[in-house]
């Protein structure tokens, strides 16, 4: 039961993503990956799949597919989409079932940007340098090393382990976007290239996404960033995911997952890892805050962040153990569930 | 570079200056997924030297949660998984692997990359030939006379850049970058010298381009070159060019390796 998703119409850029790429970066190759690394475990854990499986990752788009030769538990989470198969609505971030013919439209979210489209067993396009993700600029993962486009026909591995996957009948709560707090930051690597007041706005100024953010970095208006007396030319060093570079404008750019692997620019500010989604989450012309954290802080919400991943399978089927016991409930009390209503397929 | 660190009060106290002598290092965190251990703020060869040396001893070294490094001209970053690093003992491993002697060592391989220099292929060559009060045959000859070594790959894919400029033919950047240059592009901006992979935007000086493909997708190896390599750049017959780029496009280095 493997089948085959094809692409009827894709708006935004749309991707395949896997947890990254590691050990390239020597060579100049970013990791690519997830810009919203939970939302793509949520989606993988819905549909039984391992967190780091690839999946179709949209940015501000949607798209409109078929299933083909085969029918597809499919599950999305991430920023909250309308979903509709063959018409009838389907909640996001909860499995569902996609029969033969049956056509799926994913709507362009209205809050966050990045959502996650996983199907159990995952995609199968071929592995390169150790991962399945898009890298765009080097042409290279995804299928045939570009974003997805209508005609693109994505033929699924099959879910592990016979018709429906462990885990299957599961559902998460919408992942919180988390706008309004501060993103929190480590100073540095090169904080000592900006002066007391530089770094005073940058910790309290808000800042707004411009409409110049994409998978390489996430360009902010506000108030500029003033270098000190060394400029803001540095030799060359590496970047990280979250790197806050400040170029010579003085207007900041958060580096992201397909970002350029080395820069000549000052960095004020690190976003911590487990705050890169919030980030990312963020649509252009919303507003964003840092506030700079001790480093040991970090780390500790670093391993928070692994402990919900850790949890999500757990969360999944208690959720839908929960969903189950009510569509039951409906259905002795007479109220008519049908196929697509019954997002589940499982008769309930 | 090299300030005295700020004493932010209200700010984690992150900077820390060695004052272990010879020779100081910084450990400078990037956020919790990476660690950049700097040697220096400057391009020099013997900063790269240490570099090298450090990277190469991680590679045997017991790090726990060490990822992948990247070395660059004067500094190496441990990119590192947060969950599984222990912060102060990497620290610790670096200083005592970064303090160990790091003698310079010739390059393990040394590629010979052919170039079509001037003309079409590289349209900045007579201007900078004339900045320079040099005939643009004198400029080949000197950017093609040095042993390059390959200090960094980095910003895209593949992209070598390179120690060892004639300082005769320095020249700083551009002051409006080109949007596009294309891929194999040979130039210099201020006293680099680059060796391009993909099309990409520059505001540095094209002298040249090579048919080499320094990254290709589906080719085994996908990058060429390595930090350290060496490189010698052989100014070649402009005719040449179909045949080697489409040896090149399907896979042949078109680059030889002298021992």
């Amino acid at each position: 039961m493997s089948g085959r998703l094809a692409v009827l119409a894709c708006t935004g850029a749309a991707s395949l993503q896997d947890a990254g790429r590691r050990g390239y970066q020597r060579q100049g190759l970013s990791a690519s990956g997830p810009m919203d690394a939970l939302a793509l475990a949520a989606a993988n854990v819905l549909v039984g799949n391992p967190t780091g499986t690839v999946a179709i990752e949209f940015g501000l788009g949607g798209g409109r597919f078929r299933q083909e030769g085969g029918e597809a538990w499919l599950a999305l989470a991430g920023a909250p989409c309308v979903l509709r198969v063959d018409g009838v609505p389907v909640p996001d971030h909860r499995a569902f079932l996609l029969t033969e013919g049956s056509s799926l439209v994913v709507e362009p979210p209205r809050r966050g940007v990045y959502a996650y489209l996983a199907v159990a067993g995952g995609f199968a396009v071929p592995e390169i340098l150790g991962s399945r993700s898009l890298h765009q600029r080097a042409g290279l993962g995804g299928l045939d090393g570009r974003v997805l486009r209508v005609g693109d026909r994505l033929d699924g591995i099959g879910a592990p382990g016979g018709e429906s996957p462990p885990g299957i009948h599961a559902s998460l709560d919408p992942l919180p976007l988390d706008g309004e707090a501060p993103v929190r930051v480590v100073l540095g690597p090169q904080d000592d290239h900006f002066p007391p007041e530089a770094l005073a706005i940058f910790a309290e100024a808000a800042f707004t996404v411009s409409h110049r953010a994409d998978r390489m970095g996430i360009q902010l208006d506000g108030p500029a960033l003033a270098h000190g007396r060394h400029g803001y030319n540095i030799v060359s060093d590496a970047t990280v995911m979250g790197a806050v570079q400040v170029p010579g404008s003085g207007r900041p750019i958060v580096l992201m997952a397909d970002r350029q692997t080395t820069g000549g620019y000052p960095k004020i500010a690190t976003v911590i890892s487990a705050d890169l989604r919030r980030v990312a989450q963020r649509r252009p012309g919303e507003a964003i805050r840092f506030r700079p954290i001790a480093l040991a802080d970090a780390f500790a919400l670093a391993r928070e962040r692994m402990a919900v991943i850790a949890d999500l399978p757990r969360l999944a089927r208690a959720h839908g153990t929960r969903m189950a016991e009510s569509l039951a409930s409906a259905n002795l009390a007479g109220v008519a569930v049908d196929a697509f209503a019954d997002p589940l397929g499982d008769g309930m | 570079m090299g300030a005295t660190p700020l004493s932010l009060g209200r700010f984690y106290p992150r900077r820390k200056v060695d004052d272990v002598s010879p020779p100081a290092i910084r450990l400078l965190w990037c956020g919790d997924t990476a660690l950049t251990v700097e040697f220096g703020d400057r391009i020099d060869p013997a900063l790269n030297a240490r570099v090298l040396a450090l990277d190469g001893r991680l590679r045997d070294a017991d790090c726990p949660g060490l990822v992948e490094t990247v070395p660059t001209y004067r500094s190496l970053t441990l990119h590192l998984d947060p969950i599984l690093v222990d912060p102060a003992r990497l620290e610790a491993t670096v200083r005592t692997l970064a303090a160990l002697p790091a003698p310079p060592v010739p390059p393990k391989r040394v590629w010979q990359v052919p170039v079509m220099y001037g003309g079409d292929f590289g349209i900045d060559l007579a201007d900078v030939a004339a900045h320079h009060g040099l005939s643009p045959s004198a400029v080949i000859e000197r950017h093609a006379a040095p042993e390059y070594r390959v200090v960094m790959i980095g910003f895209l894919p593949g992209y070598a850049y390179l120690d060892g400029l004639d300082p005769g033919l320095a020249l700083s950047r551009r002051s409006s970058p080109r949007p596009t240059t294309p891929a194999g592009t040979i130039s210099i901006g201020g006293v680099q010298a680059l060796v391009a992979s993909i099309a990409a935007p520059s505001g540095w000086h094209l002298f040249g381009r090579t048919p080499v493909r320094a990254f290709l997708p589906g080719r085994d190896p996908v990058f060429l070159f390595e930090p350290g390599d060496g490189i010698r750049f052989v100014p070649t017959d402009p005719a040449r060019w179909d045949a080697l780029d489409r040896a090149a496009a399907a896979g042949d280095p078109v680059a030889e390796v002298a021992a």
